[in-house]
């Protein structure tokens, strides 16, 4: 009986664990771009270049390699439009701050509007 | 006055939301294949194609003064375009070509160089295309021009004239 329960605790457990890493190998497939494909995924492709890639990062987050560090390797070799999620930086520094900006902006506008309404 | 001023800070703000819209409409949106050039070759050992004790060391290339790294399939029609380019290279120009085998059959590999002739000194088999990708690869053929083991041009697709005349020009 103790043999059962200690079986199917193990199947559980590894079974959480395989859906848990093939979310993270399904998350980074959709962020990464076909790059011979049009606007596809590697997740949504079935071309020999994504298929080449989703092994290749299936064998290194076997390896260990985290989700940063596989976004960091497929970015020194292919360049920031690898990823279909840049990060921060100077080209991307509009496409991050103008609908902030145009927040505040609009919000400051409604503000003075409504202020010399109220006047 | 006021308003003189508004008008002024309106136009202001629109030129500049307008030129940082010009500036992303105008960077480069495509696969960018000057990625790797200037970096180092990544490191990698491979079987080679027709010597079986041989292997295909990245670091063998690093000690070479000039050498082009051209990625290769028997399968991959746009090849056979350029290998009479490559043989030129080879037999006019001296120059040092290593052969990247992309996922391909090794008997229709030898095949192929035995009907349009071998160019290369080593052929590395890159079965599962795994070193194409760690040189930022996509397809075949690909060419890269090594200087000491850094990459210092890179020509995607089948070589042309221009390509080799560029080459050669690295070469001087």
């Amino acid at each position: 009986m103790k043999k059962f329960i200690f079986i199917i605790i193990f199947f559980i457990l590894s079974s959480n664990v395989f859906s848990a890493n093939e979310e993270l190998k399904n998350k980074i497939y959709k962020n990464i771009r076909c790059i011979v494909c049009q606007g596809q995924s590697i997740y949504e492709s079935n071309s020999d270049f994504a298929i080449d890639l989703k092994k290749l990062i299936s064998k290194k987050l076997d390896n260990g390699e985290n989700e940063k560090q596989i976004y960091e390797f497929l970015i020194s070799r292919y360049g920031e439009w690898i990823v279909f999620n840049p990060g921060l930086n100077l080209n991307s520094l509009a496409l991050w701050l103008l609908p902030l900006l145009i927040f505040m902006i609009g919000g400051f506008l409604i503000f003075r509007l409504n202020n010399k309404e109220k006047k | 006055m006021k308003n003189k001023y508004k008008i002024i800070i309106l136009g202001i703000t629109i030129v500049i939301i307008f030129i940082l819209f010009l500036r992303v409409l105008n960077s480069n949106k495509t696969y960018q294949p000057n990625q790797m050039i200037g970096k180092k070759i990544p490191e990698f050992i491979l079987e080679d194609l027709l010597n079986k004790n041989t292997k295909l060391d990245s670091n063998i290339l690093s000690g070479k003064d000039f050498a082009i790294l051209n990625i290769w399939a028997s399968w991959c029609i746009p090849c056979r375009i350029e290998h009479p380019f490559l043989m030129d290279l080879k037999d006019k120009n001296q120059i040092n070509i290593i052969g990247l085998n992309y996922k391909d059959e090794s008997v229709n590999a030898k095949n192929f160089l035995k009907k349009y002739g071998n160019p290369y000194s080593l052929i590395g088999i890159d079965k599962k295309g795994e070193v194409a990708i760690q040189l930022g690869a996509y397809g075949v053929p690909e060419t890269y021009v090594l200087k000491r083991g850094k990459i210092i041009f890179k020509h995607i697709g089948p070589l042309n004239e221009d390509a080799v005349n560029k080459i050669l020009e690295l070469k001087k």
